[in-house]
C-alpha cells in the first residue's frame, strides 16, 4: 500500500516538475532574450516584464506543488526510489511537452539524450 | 551561441550544485526536522550554510529563467542534469567517496546526453524565429534541417 503511495506521488510530482518547466518556458520566451533586454532597456525593465506575465506565477506555483509533493512522496516512499524516479520521469516527459506545446524541434538527438539523461539520473541513485 | 550563453548555462551546473550542497549541509546541523516542527524549520534559516545556500538557489533560478529566455527548454534540462555529476566528483575528490561501477555508467550517459544536445541548435521554435528573424537563431535553424531528418509534424 505505501508502494502504491509512493507511485502515487511520484506522478504528481512529475506532472506539477513538468507543468511547470513548460510554463516557466513559455513565459520567457514571451519575455524575450533577458540578457539583450538588460542591456538595451535595463535592469527594471526586465523585472517589470517577468512580472506581468501572468503564466510566471502559475509556473512557479507548478514548481512549489512539485516540491512538496516530493516532501511528502518522501515520508511515503524511500529516498532512492522517489527522487531518481519522478528526476527521470520528468526528463522523458518534458521533451514529449515541449514538443507538444512549447513546438520545440525534438529531433532524434534530443529524444537520445533524453532517454541517456534519464537513464544516467536513474543509475546515479542506485 | 555566444560566451556568454555558455557562461549562463555553467551558472546553472554551479549555483544548483553548491546550492543543494550548501542546504544539505545545513538541514544536517538542524538533525531530525519535520513537518511538525515548524518553528525549528523558519529558524533553520538562521544557520549560514541555509542562508548560503538559498542565495545560491536563487541565482540558479536567475540563470535557469535567463537561459529558458532564449534557448529551447530540450536545450536547458540536459545541461541542468550535469549537477548531478557534478555532485559525484566533489564527493570522489572532496569528501574521497567511493563511486560504483554503476554510478560511473550513470556519469557516463548523463554525459553523452549532454553533449548530443550541445552539440545542436539551441532555439528551434520555428514561429518565433520567424516573427523575429534573429541572425542566431536563423542559423541555428539551418543546421537542425541539416541534421534532423525527422519531420516535424
Amino acid at each position: 500500500m505505501n508502494n502504491l503511495y509512493a507511485w502515487a506521488a511520484i506522478a504528481l510530482i512529475t506532472i506539477a516538475a513538468t507543468t511547470g518547466d513548460v510554463l516557466l518556458a513559455y513565459s520567457m520566451k514571451r519575455v524575450g532574450d533577458v540578457g539583450e533586454l538588460w542591456q538595451s532597456h535595463g535592469f527594471f525593465v526586465v523585472m517589470r516584464r517577468i512580472l506581468a506575465t501572468p503564466t510566471f506565477f502559475l509556473g512557479v506555483f507548478a514548481m512549489a506543488v512539485a516540491f512538496y509533493s516530493l516532501l511528502f512522496g518522501l515520508s511515503w516512499g524511500n529516498l532512492s526510489l522517489v527522487v531518481p524516479a519522478s528526476a527521470s520521469l520528468t526528463f522523458v516527459a518534458n521533451a514529449m511537452a515541449a514538443r507538444i506545446f512549447l513546438h520545440e524541434r525534438v529531433g532524434r538527438r534530443r529524444w537520445l539524450a533524453a532517454i541517456l539523461v534519464a537513464a544516467g539520473v536513474a543509475l546515479m541513485a542506485m | 551561441m555566444t560566451s556568454r550563453k555558455y557562461l549562463v548555462l555553467a551558472g546553472i551546473t554551479f549555483f544548483s550544485t553548491l546550492g543543494d550542497s550548501l542546504l544539505a549541509r545545513g538541514m544536517k546541523d538542524l538533525g531530525g526536522a519535520s513537518l511538525h516542527n515548524i518553528p525549528a524549520l523558519l529558524l533553520a534559516i538562521l544557520n549560514p550554510y541555509v542562508t548560503i545556500g538559498i542565495v545560491l538557489l536563487l541565482a540558479f533560478f536567475a540563470s535557469y529563467m535567463s537561459a529558458l529566455s532564449w534557448a529551447d527548454l530540450t536545450y536547458v534540462l540536459p545541461a541542468s542534469s550535469l549537477s548531478y555529476v557534478l555532485v559525484a566528483i566533489i564527493a570522489r575528490i572532496g569528501f574521497h567517496e567511493e563511486i560504483s561501477n554503476t554510478r560511473w555508467l550513470g556519469i557516463a550517459l548523463i554525459a553523452a546526453g549532454v553533449g548530443f544536445v550541445a552539440a545542436g541548435p539551441s532555439a528551434t521554435d520555428v514561429r518565433r524565429t520567424d516573427a523575429e528573424s534573429k541572425p542566431d537563431n536563423l542559423h541555428g535553424n539551418l543546421h537542425e534541417d541539416e541534421r534532423c531528418t525527422e519531420a516535424r509534424s
